[in-house]
């Protein structure tokens, strides 16, 4: 039996592709994470974005993941998500 | 599915009056796994000569092995249904005779009778006997109709089609959507709602009412999906729309129920014949978990509130516990015992009616009473934890429903007292003297001046709100349940709808 087509139990009054969160409207007074997925680099692309946020005074942190092949263990996203308002993520080469 | 037969007029010969001969088309369907196929495999060779040689031809199609066919002019592979699911075929051996491509004339399973006429060949299928009945189609499979419906037809279903990723799991994407009460919901696919609709004969595209707090309609076809995510079986269908529907009844006030503040939640319990029919259960652990329809028909109560009518936890939905009655709360009425009546017949139903009782409850309190063998002793011993809902001085926008169990049963039942009697009991019971009822909306607020005037004055626990006394639970324990609510006459109250 093909599972790939569901019936929508809902009064669909809300779209089918779900939108994505807001933007906030400024990041002044937010947390923000900096994840390098360990691809080659990614950390001086980070790194000169740390500096550029750090001096006009936003909070970061910084994450890693041990290698760009691996998914991030769920106890990283979760530290990420419970220490940080928004998250940059290092990608691609 | 199945098209009109027409009858044809069989063209006469105009010098003898015997029928003409004319050239005839014939679509055959067989499998190998069915014997009386094996047996008309030679019948239909000829069937297929005589056919050719008035220039038609017989197509015969096979629903497994498509070498079964091997050696006929047009044989063919039917594996994927098509053909029998556009012929609507529900026997094998079928045979239809086609005039201008249309069916004219079909014969099911073998009779040799019919098969001469069908075919206008005299002395088809001597030597076989007269009569062997076909095998069921492939396309009656279980679940196979669904399927096929899904396939090759217009399933009538109205409702947007969400497609999951190819690569995602479905259950996950219905967690995703926000679909779920937190356990994990049965993907609601085409087929499986197809196939719960096959519950009931109602129509999918019927409006049952409006579900709050969005006041979205609420189809047939809604309660479906809903039933499939929660568990449902079709046949729990009927007691799940008439639950929906008492739910929905002006009186039992939906939106307050699930709006609210206080832990409350509908409650459905079931009266009648369809509770046993269906398996539900009246016993022990009967408000617990284990039982398939008890949990899911609750289930998809809450679903369709959620899913439908939008209301949800943190939402509209402003519960500060909430309770685990709020996945789900459904039982039957344990009828077992005849010396009293049943809730319903209670009420003037009888008991060939089945019925769905909706009322608003926040759990279950237990009292127990090892001791107790007069049924005066069991009552005063049940009025204290009565009167504690809420608070001792509660009066007002309170109400109960007792749920006697197997062995407090047998205590009344042995005094010779009836549930009338019981409730009489109780109720002069809970008479509250004036200066112990809370003071506002709960308490003093709904009391006449002519009532507080004297602090000894008795006034009613249940001032303005029902108490009822059921049956349910195991038969072995010396306890009973109370199942409590706000609510009240005019505002949120049991209502009661047969189920048909």
């Amino acid at each position: 039996m093909p599972e790939n087509i569901l019936l929508d139990p809902t009064a669909e009054t809300s779209p089918v592709i779900q939108p994505r969160l807001a933007r906030p409207s400024s990041i002044a007074g937010k947390t923000i994470g900096l994840f390098d997925i360990a691809k080659m680099r990614g950390d001086e692309f980070l790194d000169r974005l740390d500096e550029l946020l750090t001096t006009r005074g936003h909070t970061v942190k910084r994450y890693r993941k041990k290698h760009f092949t691996h998914l991030a263990p769920i106890e990283l996203k979760q530290q990420i998500k419970s220490e940080c308002d928004l998250v940059v993520e290092g990608l691609a080469d | 599915m199945m098209r009109a037969m027409t009858q044809v007029a069989v063209p006469q010969n105009q010098t003898s009056g015997k029928p003409a001969v004319v050239a005839q088309t014939f679509v055959a369907v067989v499998k190998r796994e069915c014997e009386t196929c094996v047996m008309a495999m030679p019948v239909l060779r000829q069937v297929e000569q005589q056919a050719e040689r008035l220039g038609g031809k017989l197509e015969i199609h096979v629903q497994d092995d498509p070498g079964f066919a091997a050696g006929f002019s047009d044989a063919r592979d039917d594996s994927e249904l098509a053909t029998s699911y556009r012929y609507n075929i529900d026997t094998v051996p079928t045979l239809i005779r086609l005039v201008d491509g249309r069916e004219d004339k079909r014969v099911v399973g073998w009779r040799r009778e019919e098969w001469q006429a069908i075919t206008g060949m005299a002395s088809l299928g001597e030597g076989l006997p007269a009569f062997r009945p076909g095998c069921g189609s492939i396309t009656m499979d279980p679940g196979m109709p669904a399927r096929l419906k899904v396939k090759y037809g217009n399933t009538g279903l109205a409702s947007r089609r969400i497609e999951v990723p190819a690569l995602s799991d479905p259950v996950e994407a219905c967690y995703e959507r926000g679909w779920s009460d937190g356990l994990p919901v049965v993907p609601p696919t085409e087929e499986r709602v197809l196939e719960m609709l096959d519950g009931t004969s109602r129509s999918p595209r019927e409006v049952i009412g409006t579900v709050p707090p969005n006041l979205a309609e609420c189809t047939v076809e809604k309660v479906a999906i809903n039933a499939v995510m929660a568990g449902c079986r079709p046949e729990y269908m009927p007691v799940v729309l008439t639950a929906i529907e008492a739910a929905l009844m002006p009186g039992f006030g939906l939106h307050g129920v699930l709006a609210t503040t206080n832990a409350c939640t509908p409650v459905v319990m079931v009266n009648g014949p369809i509770a046993r029919a269906i398996g539900m259960n009246s016993k022990g652990n009967v408000f617990g978990q284990g039982n398939r329809a008890n949990a899911a028909i609750g289930r998809t109560l809450q679903l369709v509130v959620r899913n439908v009518g939008g209301g949800r936890p943190g939402e509209i939905d402003r519960s500060v516990f909430g309770s685990p009655a709020k996945y789900s709360f459904c039982f039957a009425e344990d009828e077992e015992d005849p010396r009293w009546e049943s809730y319903a017949v209670s009420l003037g139903y009888s008991p060939k009616q089945s019925t769905v009782t909706v009322f608003p409850g926040d759990g279950i309190t237990q009292t127990i009473d090892h001791i107790s063998r007069s049924p005066e002793d069991l009552c005063r011993s049940y009025a204290p934890c009565i009167r504690a809902i809420y608070h001792p001085g509660h009066i007002i926008g309170v109400q109960a429903f007792l749920a006697i169990g197997g062995e407090h049963q047998n205590v009344f039942y042995d005094a010779g007292w009836s549930k009338t009697r019981v409730k009489e009991e109780l109720l002069r019971l809970l008479m509250i003297p004036v200066r112990e009822v809370v003071p506002g909306r709960s308490g003093l607020t709904g009391l006449t001046e002519e009532e507080k005037a004297n602090p000894d004055n008795l006034v009613p626990k249940f001032k303005n709100g029902t108490f009822n006394i059921i049956r349910a639970g195991g038969k072995a324990g010396k306890y009973s349940a109370i199942i409590s609510s706000i609510g009240g006459r005019g505002s949120i109250e049991p209502v009661t709808k047969e189920i048909k």
